[in-house]
């Protein structure tokens, strides 16, 4: 260990405001409920165990990360409770009645871009509304109001062509939330977007998660993301998908970028790194095989390191 | 070296002018060398085109002979001591000049035909545009809706598509006999042939098109709350609206390549029914007018469909690279 850093606390270490925090949390309702969920498939490979006996649970206006190695089985969790994959075993309750399908009731945010092309980005947030039957007005002033809390107001009739990544993944944002979920499903939402635009989107959703009765559920691979915004971090291992631990990031609330370097934040980073990148295994065979072989293409004499 | 890969690199940022211009050209670089087989006399010309007989007994003005024959005759008359025969070059009559096509064209829309019992070309162009309506019309109404249905709904699909992709190797025109059978001689038989060209590649085309579509956007629209008959109305169809467009456009030059097979199936009509009537009395200026014309028609329709598309789809990216 380097002498020359301070020790870190524990990650479990919680001061007391944090605690505090966190007792209030436990008081609140329950949203969503997991318990012993599986999924089971069958593939080429014969049958693939993709996540076995999830235990969690999220209560109102918590906002929680899961995160995992790949294979972790995390977008097959949440495509669990968006509704669009079915489960094998277990169950998961939402606000304690068992999903069984896609419903408004959760709003889900996708990695990719999934905003209708052919509709202006006014329509595309229009588009909750007019299947839940509302009128063209209603629809309109709730797409309005929604707009503008991302502040996309002023393109409302543009395409989605004509947005950048990020503004895009705030009109999905906008979508999703105007149904006004119970809980808002982000699978790495912000995962294609450059270091720079996923910094703003980060504060824009605690910003907007600060002032609306909004629970999250939010996946990513980013460490740094997970420990930034969530309350709890579900931590994943792979084959089977497992619940190894869940995190209560000690990290004080209000969340600046500053708290990047502040010993809570390093502590449960380098938990979190423990967990998803433990010791290096020797490599499998085959992994060995492809090991390159480098020739020399160059001038001996210029070296450039 | 430079030059080759200013014109021929990139062809992403070959501006429109220069597209303009290449358009234009592939257009005239055939127009050049059917001039130039034409109008020069020393390039082919197998054949000499008599002005005067002379004294060759079975020649007669305007008759058009191998050059071999004109030649022995020639040495046969001067042999002879007899006249020989005058005669310019000329090519064979299955290949007249531009500008005899030409005066064909104008001819045909502008006067009408000096003989009664041969159609005009305006009227018999109408009928086979007709017979393209309705067979793709036909077509379309059945093979859009069960290829969308059919790329929606995995079962449906596996249901009809490997009969349809059996059926679509059969070739149309082999129904020909058995159309007429059914439908009589008249136009029936020649729109069932458009339709059995076209259809079956239609649903297998627009099935394909309709899974192509980002199963992202279904999703997302199922946590949206959509479902069923919605899903299919408000993101299936929207959602490959421009790429059905394109397909359309496909197929409806498909159906005119049917369309030459149709009109010969019970009694010959339109634009067919004229070129092979032209052919027989050997008015090949005709012919090539007519057989432009079709190609004038399809290729301006697809040209006014692919500028509308532009119009009716504002937000679809492929067509910035067309």
């Amino acid at each position: 260990m380097n002498l020359m850093e301070p020790i870190l606390p524990s990650y479990l270490d919680q001061s007391d405001a944090v605690r505090a925090r966190f007792e209030r949390i436990r008081q609140r309702d329950t949203i969503l409920e997991v318990r012993k969920l599986g999924k089971r498939f069958r593939s080429q490979q014969g049958e693939v165990e993709a996540l076995r006996g999830i235990d969690f649970s999220v209560r109102q206006r918590e906002f929680v990360c899961v995160i995992g190695p790949s294979g972790c089985g995390k977008s097959t969790l949440i495509r669990i409770l968006a509704g669009l994959d079915k489960h094998t075993s277990g169950e998961a309750l939402l606000d304690g009645k068992p999903i069984t399908g896609p419903g408004q009731d959760r709003g889900m945010v996708f990695q990719g871009y999934s905003l209708f092309p052919w509709l202006t980005v006014k329509k595309n947030v229009m588009f909750g509304p007019h299947m839940k039957g509302h009128g063209r007005d209603q629809a309109e002033r709730d797409a309005q109001l929604w707009l503008e809390l991302v502040g996309l107001e002023k393109f409302a009739d543009a395409y989605p062509h004509q947005l950048s990544g990020g503004m895009r993944q705030r009109v999905a944002i906008a979508r999703a939330l105007v149904n006004q979920p119970r809980i808002l499903l982000m699978d790495e939402p912000f995962g294609a977007l450059d270091a720079q635009t996923r910094a703003k989107m980060q504060s824009h959703l605690i910003d907007i998660w600060r002032n609306i009765d909004i629970t999250v559920l939010f996946i990513t691979h980013d460490l740094d993301e997970a420990i930034y915004l969530a309350d709890s971090i579900l931590v994943l291992k792979a084959h089977p998908g497992e619940v190894q631990e869940v995190i209560e990031v000690p990290v004080p609330r209000p969340r600046t970028p500053g708290q990047f370097n502040s010993p809570e934040f390093r502590a449960t980073k380098a938990r979190l790194e423990e967990l998803i990148h433990p010791a290096p295994e020797p490599l499998p065979e085959d992994e060995q095989a492809v090991k390159p072989h480098m020739i020399r293409f160059t001038d001996v004499h210029d070296n450039v390191e | 070296m430079n030059m080759i890969a200013k014109w021929f690199g990139g062809s992403a940022d070959v501006d429109a002018r220069r597209r303009a211009l290449l358009g234009t050209g592939s257009f005239l670089l055939p127009l050049l060398a059917w001039c130039l087989i034409s109008y020069t006399p020393f390039i082919w010309h197998p054949k000499v085109l008599v002005t005067d007989p002379g004294g060759v007994d079975y020649f007669q003005v305007d008759m058009l002979v191998d050059k071999a024959m004109f030649q022995e005759e020639v040495a046969n008359m001067q042999q002879a001591h007899l006249a020989p025969p005058q005669g310019r070059p000329s090519n064979p009559i299955y290949l007249p000049a531009p500008d005899d096509v030409a005066k064909a064209f104008y001819n045909g829309f502008v006067n009408p035909p000096s003989n009664t019992d041969v159609p005009s070309m305006p009227a018999s162009l109408w009928h086979s545009i007709q017979i393209i309506f309705w067979g793709f019309l036909l077509s379309s109404l059945i093979g859009v809706p069960l290829g969308i249905l059919s790329g929606t709904y995995a079962t449906l699909g596996r249901l009809n598509e490997p009969f349809i992709e059996f059926f679509r190797y059969l070739p149309a025109p082999a129904f020909g006999a058995l159309a007429v059978a059914i439908l009589g001689i008249y136009n029936g038989p020649k729109i069932a042939i458009i339709v059995i060209g076209t259809l079956f590649q239609q649903v297998l085309i627009i099935a394909n098109t309709t899974r192509k579509l980002e199963t992202t956007l279904i999703e997302a629209a199922r946590t949206l709350g959509s479902k069923n008959l919605k899903l299919l109305s408000k993101v299936v169809v929207p959602g490959i609206l421009p790429d059905l467009y394109r397909d359309q456009r496909i197929l409806l030059g498909w159906a005119w390549t049917y369309l030459i097979v149709a009109e010969l199936i019970g009694t010959s009509s339109g634009i067919t029914w004229f070129i092979t009537q032209q052919a027989r009395y050997q008015h090949f200026d005709n012919v090539y007018a007519a057989i432009m014309t079709i190609g004038i028609i399809g290729f301006g329709s697809d040209l006014i469909l692919a500028r509308l598309g532009r119009r009716l789809f504002p937000w679809d990216r492929t067509q910035d690279r067309q």
